[in-house]
């Protein structure tokens, strides 16, 4: 469990992350999303006790990173710089690591095996392909076998192959009960991945909320119909009450209408189908729009106020905790008063 | 806020992994260790075996100084070393090696800031300062055997040449002349960890080693400069490392200028442990 609580980065004039309260909990991941230059990376620095915040606090279960006495057994972290020496092998790089918390040396063969790197273990960091450097991070991020992982960004440079790897690594990790916090620019990439969702925008808050809402409450959700017998169709759907919108390539639309019912009215009327397809609008828009209201809100007069219709709906639609009481009840409810 | 309404929206989420998770959150087999200075330690000497800049400056350190002592052992006679030490030939060596041990210095901190592995190093031991004393420490112990060895090796070949030529005892002169080239090493560690930038900690070292060292002779033609001038050309670097060899017979030892290489250092590396804990890496 990661607690972020008024958490604020100021380079200079530029806020980089601005009052930002949530948390990250075990057993699922969290997709981090934010345009460029929202703050990820500042906010992923801060958890880590490598930057300093201006103002608020991060605890990992309850402690200050600094205080971890273990912490690699406690956090393992992929940042967005590559954060190794090129003149380095695979191997010394992981076992510089693994002794300065006292993790055995059988450890960094297991890792290396687990990312796929063992056979160019010997080799130097910076011969390695973008994809290679990325999976080296990922070793050192698994080399404690920490609860909680961060990955900023960890599908940059990667094939699909490795896309897919990554994908399905941090969902047995979360189901393994770990606390993943992971960030994106890329809304479809985390729909994929992520169980829930914080979104960020100029380092303000969007959005806190599970990924089934946000897909639901985001997505317009629609019926496609072609057919070649398009004006019947539409008598026979006008008739029944139901609304189309008819598009340039002659396909019909019924927002939020159901397949089943669309199918046997046209069955009914001996309407014959070429497509009946239920569509989901795409999520990319969904999050360019709210973050585009972030740049919108930004511009009023009041900047200390996140986006309310958004980031007030977070504590009914998440998942409770799969630590059952112990986890903050109405999380997030301490901001919406503030 | 009610609770049908989460319950549904529970059912609606499509099947979430934490299902699979027990009451608790995740505990790892790897058993639970307080890290300490030994693992740090431990963790430094990898780094520093590890890369090739190490192999570079110690081999061009060791080359020069045993390359040119040897040389200058050889034009040297038996009657050169009556007064002076077995070791001198090494000073000519150290003069120019010494550079190579503030280059080594110097990157052993700005080399994890120029790559972005001091992220890495501090999320792995978020405790800085134990970072910081275990190069520090680790550093010291490599230039100081490496150049008590380049020394006490251009001290025995001598003697061997010209052996018998004189009684003086320069088993003291290794040890004074090591830790001097040592605490400059050492001297540039802290710098490179408050400046973070390999070529200005170098440039910045080499200013501190050759400033004093060549600025006197213009200080001396002003009248009100000459003494500034005359304490410059005593506890330069240079002429340190040529006190503690007894290249000047009468005024040997350079003992104060090791004193004020010591200060300077002590200064350096308190400064440099007061920003590592500030700053954002
Ligand atoms: N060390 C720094 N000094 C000054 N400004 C900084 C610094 N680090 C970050 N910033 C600024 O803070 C803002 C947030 O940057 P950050 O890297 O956290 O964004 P991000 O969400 O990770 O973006 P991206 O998706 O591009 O990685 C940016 O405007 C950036 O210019
Ligand atoms: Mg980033």
């Amino acid at each position: 469990m990661i607690e972020l609580e008024g958490l604020t980065k100021r380079y200079g004039e530029k806020m980089a992350v601005n009052h930002l309260t949530f948390a990250v909990r075990p057993g699922i991941v969290t997709g981090f999303l934010g345009p460029n230059g929202a703050g990820k990376s500042t906010t992923m620095r801060m958890m880590l006790g490598l930057d300093r915040p201006t103002a608020g606090d991060v605890r990992i279960d309850g402690q200050h990173y600094d205080r971890l006495k273990d912490p690699l057994k406690y956090i393992g972290a992929l940042l967005d710089a590559k954060g190794m020496h090129g003149g380095r092998s695979a191997f010394n790089h992981l076992l510089c690591l693994a002794q300065s918390n006292g993790i055995p040396r059988s450890r960094v063969h297991e890792v290396l095996d687990t990312v796929g790197l063992t056979a160019v273990a010997r080799k130097k960091a910076k011969g390695f392909s973008l994809g290679m450097g990325q999976r080296l991070g990922i070793a050192g991020a698994l080399l404690g076998d920490p609860r909680i992982l961060m990955f900023d960004e960890p599908v940059n440079g990667l094939d699909p192959e490795g896309i897919h790897w990554i994908r399905n690594l941090m969902k047995s990790l979360a189901a393994q009960g770990r606390t993943v916090f992971v960030s994106s620019h890329l809304m479809s990439e985390m729909a994929l991945t992520a169980d829930h969702l914080v979104v960020i925008g100029q380092g303000r808050l969007l959005a806190d909320t599970s990924m089934a809402d946000f897909i639901q409450r985001n997505s317009r959700s629609y019926v496609r119909i072609r057919s070649p017998q398009r004006e019947r169709l539409l008598d026979v759907l006008y008739g029944a009450g139901i609304t189309v919108v008819e598009t340039d390539g002659g396909t019909l639309e019924v927002d939020g209408g159901k397949p089943e019912r669309i199918g046997e009215l046209a069955a009914q009327h001996q309407i014959v189908l070429h497509e009946l397809s239920p569509q989901q609008a795409s999520l990319e828009e969904a999050f360019m729009r709210l973050t585009a209201e972030s740049v919108e809100y930004h511009a009023h007069a009041d900047p200390s106020l996140a986006d309310p219709s958004l980031a007030g709906t977070p504590s009914p639609s998440a998942p409770p905790p799969p630590s059952g009481g112990q986890g903050r009840q109405a999380w997030g409810s301490d901001w919406k008063k503030g | 806020m009610s609770t049908p309404q989460h319950q549904m929206q529970q059912q609606a989420a499509p099947a979430p992994n934490w299902q699979a998770a027990p009451g608790t959150s995740y505990t790892s087999p790897i058993p639970v260790t307080r890290t300490h200075l030994g693992h740090a330690l431990a963790s430094e000497w990898t780094k520093i075996k590890s890369v090739r800049s190490t192999m570079w400056t110690l081999g061009v350190f060791l080359l020069l100084v045993v390359g040119i002592g040897l040389l200058v052992a050889a034009q040297t006679s038996d009657a050169d070393y009556a007064e002076v030490p077995y070791t001198i030939p090494a000073f000519f060596g150290l003069i120019l090696g010494q550079i190579c041990l503030i280059t080594l210095g110097v990157l052993v901190v700005s080399s994890e800031y120029g790559t972005g592995m001091i992220r890495t190093t501090f999320t792995a031991s978020p405790q800085r300062y134990r970072v910081l004393t275990a190069k520090l420490l680790i550093f010291f112990v490599v230039a100081f055997v490496v150049s008590a060895f380049a020394i006490g090796f251009v001290g025995l070949a001598t003697s061997g040449m010209h052996g018998g030529a004189s009684d003086n005892k320069w088993g003291g002169t290794v040890l004074m002349g090591a830790l001097y080239v040592s605490l400059l090493g050492v001297l540039a560690l802290a710098v490179g960890s408050m400046l973070r930038h390999s070529a200005g900690a170098i440039t910045s070292m080499l200013g501190v080693v050759l400033v004093p060292a060549i600025l006197p002779a213009f200080l001396m033609m002003s009248e009100s400069m000459r003494t500034i001038g005359e304490k410059m050309q005593e506890y330069n670097a240079p002429n340190a490392l040529a006190q503690i060899f007894e290249l000047d017979s009468d005024n040997g030892g350079g003992g104060p200028q090791l004193a004020l290489l010591a200060g300077v250092t002590a200064a350096a590396i308190a400064g440099a442990y007061a920003l590592l804990e500030r700053r954002d890496v």
